[in-house]
């Protein structure tokens, strides 16, 4: 077990991976394959034929938002959802999440459907930071979270502790959320979608306000807790090397109407350290991604602008 | 807010001490007539001779009764409307501008009206100082609830929060520090337009008093009993703002 004792910008001992439970469902010990095809292993969320359309479809103005979305995601796999801004994929993670229902399709987490109502027993979402509530202490805004969540009184306080401790901010627990580092925040949120004990987490963007020292300790604090717990992980990001250094594999998006456009896997075991970053396929694959997206990114801007691109005009 | 410093302490007791001694200058150089401002030891005995009636306790009594329901109307019709109309988006759009609009009227004009449906008594003081608390409370409940973070309601929704839960635990406490800026406001409105209303037209409370005590040529009476509503609306102004920090130390 490599040391967890990571020493984040802000200089607190970042992720003590012992304190954090594993998932029931999910084997822990020696994850056999780092990133595998959907269908070898039991399937978490299965999502199919999701259409999203905003407006009738007869009317001239309607959007098509995401367009015949069908994907596999494995127990314990980490699946980013990269793409052009405005492509979707976090109107998809909260179709998927149970908080958007979507014109046509479906999703089934462990059997269930998700048909625009939360699941919060199996699916826990991590929002940016900011989502924490600024009128409560971090202890109470993980009280009113596992209330929330339905979970006995009597438990409150032994788990958020124990969250907190897992992401070295049990000291804090009686600070507000304003008086913490945005880093630091991200860090206590983080904790909040563990605390509960769902099988899948849900993030939306969650680094996106931090900077990119802090984003990267962060990444490699969550693939320990990959690697350690068992976790399912839908993760949406505009990052490349986010993406690349995460994913089990990535599902590059279309601009819109948001289809899946490739899936790319990386192959390389969770925990990752930072040296994966070193490596030539690293880049290889950032490149590639790259590579993908940048049409879409053209064409994205160009239809929000609403004039031809470069690209188009050369 | 942090606490007030000694130096911005000092600036306010500095503007009374002046205050004071602008009174006290002019009214001992002679330049302004003593019928239009006494001395002040004058209206300092004129006050204590007052207090010591059981006049000026009913009149206060009255006053204070009027407001109280005055204003528990306007805190009940505001805080419920402001709450229903911010619950679709459409009614926030169409009853919200009606109701600034409505707010910049100066419903003062509307005050015989006030006389004629609900008589002299303290009826229409009563009718009068809710409808005008009614405004500030109402507004700020709205911008309270519709500028809401959509993304703390969403969070909820994702733990699986029940409807009261949300409201209890996360629209209420989010909602809170405008709700009771809306509520000091609309205190100090209602307060103002039921002695301005009993000054106006009524048979009895501290405005009739003062109205009357002007009515028959006592100066010193009529600053007395100013001073005593002066002195109350700054008490009751440092109570409001110590449990406003209170319930907002977060």
């Amino acid at each position: 077990m490599r040391d967890a004792l990571h020493r984040s910008k802000t200089g607190i001992a970042v992720l003590q991976i012992e304190n954090i439970p594993p998932t029931d469902a999910a084997p822990v010990p020696g994850r056999p394959q780092p990133a595998r095809a959907a269908g070898e292993h039991a399937v978490a969320i299965a999502i199919r034929n999701i259409c999203q359309r905003y407006g009738d479809a007869d009317a001239h103005d309607s959007v098509l938002a995401l367009d015949d979305i069908s994907l596999d995601i494995g127990r314990g796999e980490f699946v980013c959802l990269l793409g052009p801004s405005g492509c979707g994929k976090s109107t998809l993670l909260n179709i998927v999440g149970g908080l958007f229902k979507p014109s046509s399709g479906s999703v089934t987490v462990g059997g269930r459907p998700v048909n625009g109502t939360p699941l919060p027993a199996e699916i826990a979402f991590v929002f940016q930071e900011s989502t924490l509530f600024p009128w409560y202490t971090i202890l109470e805004n993980f009280r009113v979270a596992l209330k929330f969540q339905g979970i006995a009184k009597a438990e409150w306080d032994d788990r958020a502790l124990a969250a907190l401790t897992a992401v070295g901010m049990a000291r804090f627990a009686r600070h507000y959320p304003t008086q913490l580092s945005v880093g630091m925040r991200q860090r206590v949120n983080l904790a909040r979608g563990l605390c509960v004990g769902s099988d899948i987490l849900l993030m939306d963007e969650p680094f996106a306000a931090l900077d990119e020292q802090t984003r990267m300790v962060l990444g490699e604090d969550l693939s320990i807790l990959l690697a350690k717990t068992g976790k399912t992980i839908v993760f949406v990001t505009h990052s490349l090397a986010e993406a690349v250094f995460l994913s089990d594999r990535i599902a590059v998006m279309t601009a819109r109407p948001g289809r899946i456009k490739t899936i790319i896997e990386v192959e390389e075991r969770h925990p990752r350290s930072p040296d994966f970053m070193l490596e030539p396929r690293f880049s290889i694959l950032r490149n590639e991604l790259y590579a993908m997206l940048r049409d879409e990114i053209r064409r994205s801007m160009a239809e929000q602008s609403g004039a031809p691109s470069a690209a188009e005009e050369a | 807010m942090d606490r007030p410093s000694f130096a911005t302490r000092s600036i306010q007791a500095a503007f009374l001490a002046i205050a004071l001694a602008a009174w006290y200058g002019l009214t001992a150089s002679g330049s302004v007539s003593r019928l239009f401002l006494p001395t002040p030891s004058s209206v300092r005995e004129a006050f204590l001779a007052l207090v010591a009636t059981g006049q000026f306790w009913s009149a206060v009594r009255v006053t204070l009764t009027t407001i109280a329901e005055a204003y528990a109307i306007a805190v009940v019709a505001g805080l419920f409307t402001g709450y229903l109309v911010t619950r679709s988006r459409f009614a926030t759009e169409a009853i919200e501008p009606l109701i600034a609009g409505l707010f910049t009227i100066p419903i003062t004009l509307f005050f015989p009206m006030f006389i004629l449906f609900f008589g002299v008594g303290t009826g229409s003081k009563v009718a009068y100082g809710a409808v005008y608390g009614f405004f500030p409370i109402a507004l700020n409940t709205i911008a309270a609830f519709s500028t809401f973070e959509e993304r703390y309601l969403r969070a909820a929704r994702a733990m699986g929060a029940s409807h009261w839960d949300t409201f209890r635990h996360v629209l209420l406490p989010g909602a809170f520090p405008l709700l009771v800026n809306g509520l000091r406001i609309g205190f100090f409105i209602a307060f103002a337009s039921v002695l301005g209303g009993e000054t106006l037209s009524s048979i009895a409370g501290v405005g009739r008093n003062i109205a009357l005590a002007a009515e028959l040529m006592e100066p010193a009476r009529m600053y007395a009993w100013i001073t005593f509503v002066v002195l109350t609306a700054i008490s009751l102004n440092m109570l409001m703002s110590s449990l406003e920090k209170r319930v907002q130390r977060q």
